[in-house]
């Protein structure tokens, strides 16, 4: 993707851009009089909010600098897709901490993630389930590091996904355990269609991320992760033979 | 092993599976002795609850034995006898810490879905749709219990099964229906439906103190069965059916109403004819006649307790009555495990004998037509239980 047709809008510019189009295109076909102009601007504004590049950002600068960015930022403000979740668990901040901190864990509970494997000093290489089962990896850095409060990293310059995340532990009140607040920010490998393409496949970070903070803690808490298969299902499979037990380690 | 399986509205058929087998270290495998159909599967029978997939293993009411034990598993062990509660508890979450097992956060696998649709997922539960967690049931010869060790409840003595097996469901179900309406000495309590959930509630009632109850169906076997156990009774389709509970209640009203009826209400009304068009359209999920009418009936300042089962969206909810008698709403699936230990202390000293519900007596193979005769309330049907 050259760099002039980068997303350069945030979400909320994008649909209201495509909304006011799609509104425009069809009070201008009910005119008839005088549409074609109406309509030329429609198209645009629903093409700018389609593939979220405004050409009139990138002359004014309005909004297109958002997409520079500085040498430490891996995806920047208002640019790619953004996912948060909330969870609180049962177990003290050290527990989780400790867990998450070993990103080689991570993969045990996000089922979206192949593997992360430790590199040198604070580096990591990540391997997750992208888009229509094709596997996207990429290099990671923590940034920041507070034990037992907050775990920031981002992916190094050049990777093919850009990503950048934190995880927050605070007490949750009443002795309720930990609060672990996530944030994710990332690029699509293959920009707003490869996003969309993922989440037709069922596929969206934010889906995924929430899925996974289900996951730790159950796995937390009980030292399982609740599931229902494999297990007998009515499809005219003979008698007799047992399932395949898959026993959690 | 044989299991009854679901394909579709009104289509169940008992079929020859895999076995199932240990997946997690806290499961355990049971050799079903006992099973049963629960009125809440006949709404998976008649297509009301979402997420079904076609071979899907029913049943949530069963008991058995251990045949076999996860590695984590410390307090069951194989040969021991036991009834199942259908919500699956973790025993480690807030909820089950504080009592609220049927709450429970650990258990449903496909909480993501149900959070989309109601906020936030309830316990896990055993053969009832995919949104619960998609867990084969227990309409079948053997079945996979997770957490076994927390839910379960062993029957030492020689308790027939018969007597024991509702302590999966129905029993505690009507026992919290009546729990929940926080009865004092010399309350009256209203019941709507009269199946085997409103007859454990109508005898949890009077255990609690209730100096009258006033049992409401339109089937006679039903209303017999109610009347033997103490309670006055009332045909729903009676159109001065609000005027004589007025007059049961020298014109105040029920201290409590339990609507054991839920989503598919039937009645004779204009408004049921409404709800009947609405939920055909799909503009309306739930068939709200009974809880309009608890709402209607109830006593200033009363209680509305709701066993019977919703899932989705009601129209025409008369809250203005609702909030002018500021009336408390209590409902939600059964905490189980909560119950399972007093009443079957109540079993033992024989204050009660649940195997009364009890109308059909099959072997699993005749699974299908227990569905049928149940659903369309044929042959005096209250309840059937299925050997397997």
């Amino acid at each position: 993707m050259s760099p002039q047709h980068r997303i350069n809008m945030n979400l909320a510019d994008r649909w209201a851009s495509t909304l006011g189009g799609v509104a425009l295109l069809f009070s201008a076909m009910r005119r008839r009089s005088g549409s074609k102009w109406a309509a030329l601007i429609a198209a645009e504004l629903i093409r700018r909010g389609v593939t979220g590049h405004s050409y009139a950002y990138d002359l004014f600068g309005t909004a297109g600098t958002v997409g520079q960015g500085g040498k430490n930022v891996s995806v920047p403000y208002q640019v790619g897709e953004h996912a948060r979740a909330a969870i609180t668990i049962a177990k003290p901040r050290s527990v989780i901490y400790q867990f998450w901190r070993d990103f080689q864990n991570l993969p045990r509970v996000m089922e979206h993630l192949v593997s992360v494997e430790p590199r040198s000093g604070t580096r990591s290489h990540w391997v997750a389930e992208g888009p229509a089962g094709k596997r996207v990896a990429w290099d990671a850095e923590i940034h920041n590091d507070i034990p037992e409060e907050l775990i920031a990293w981002r992916s190094l310059p050049d990777s093919e996904v850009q990503t950048a995340g934190s995880v927050h532990f605070k007490d949750a009140p009443g002795g309720r355990g930990t609060e672990v607040i996530v944030h994710m920010k990332y690029n699509p490998p293959a920009g707003l269609i490869g996003a969309t393409v993922a989440k037709l496949a069922g596929r969206n970070p934010e889906g995924d991320l929430e899925n996974g903070l289900f996951r730790l803690k159950q796995y937390l808490e009980t030292g399982e992760i609740a599931t229902a298969g494999p297990q007998p299902h009515g499809d005219g499979v003979a008698a007799g033979k047992p399932v395949i037990a898959e026993v959690l380690t | 092993m044989k299991a009854l399986c679901w394909y579709g509205r009104g289509d169940v058929r008992v079929e020859n599976v895999p076995d199932p087998g240990i997946i997690n270290p806290h499961d355990a495998i049971v050799r079903i002795t006992l099973t049963a159909i629960c009125g809440s599967d006949l709404h998976l029978y008649n297509g009301y609850i979402p997420g079904m997939q076609k071979g899907d293993i029913l049943g949530h009411e069963f008991m058995g034995e251990v045949i076999e034990v996860g590695p984590e598993v410390k307090r069951l062990k194989r040969g021991d006898r036991v009834v199942v509660p259908f919500t699956i508890c973790c025993g480690e979450c807030f909820y089950c810490k504080a009592d609220l097992w049927a709450l429970c956060d650990n258990t449903n696998p496909n909480a993501i879905i149900l959070r989309k649709m109601y906020g936030a997922s309830g316990a896990g539960l055993f053969g009832y749709s995919h949104l619960y967690g998609g867990y084969a049931g227990g309409q079948a010869q053997y079945a996979r219990v997770p957490h076994a060790d927390v839910g379960p409840i062993v029957i030492e003595d020689g308790l027939p099964d018969e007597q024991v097996l509702f302590l999966s469901d129905i029993f505690p179900t009507g026992y919290m229906a009546a729990e929940n309406c926080e009865i004092k000495r010399g309350d009256v309590i209203a019941v709507w439906g009269c199946g085997p959930v409103g007859q454990f509630a109508i005898r949890s009632a009077f255990m609690f103190g209730a100096e009258r109850v006033i049992g409401i169906d339109r089937i006679p076997e039903r209303l017999e069965m109610a009347r033997q156990a103490g309670a006055d009774i009332l045909d729903y389709a009676d159109s001065s059916l609000m005027e004589k509970i007025r007059e049961l209640t020298g014109g105040r009203g029920p201290d409590a109403c339990i609507d054991a009826v839920g989503m598919e209400a039937h009645g004779a009304t204009f408004d049921n004819v409404y709800d009947h068009a609405k939920q055909a359209l799909f503009l309306e999920t739930d068939r709200p006649g009974v809880l309009r009418r608890a709402i209607m009936a109830c006593r200033k300042g009363g209680i509305v307790s709701i066993p019977g089962v919703y899932g989705g969206f009601i129209d025409k909810m008369p809250m203005g009555a609702a909030f002018g008698k500021s009336l408390t709403f209590k409902m939600g699936q059964t905490n189980t495990p909560r119950y399972l230990r007093p009443l079957l202390e109540r079993i033992q000293k024989r204050e009660i004998d649940p195997a009364f519900v009890i109308s059909h007596r099959l072997p699993l193979e005749q699974a299908p037509y227990g569905y049928e005769v149940f659903a369309k309330k044929q042959d005096h049907c209250t309840k059937v239980v299925l050997k397997p």
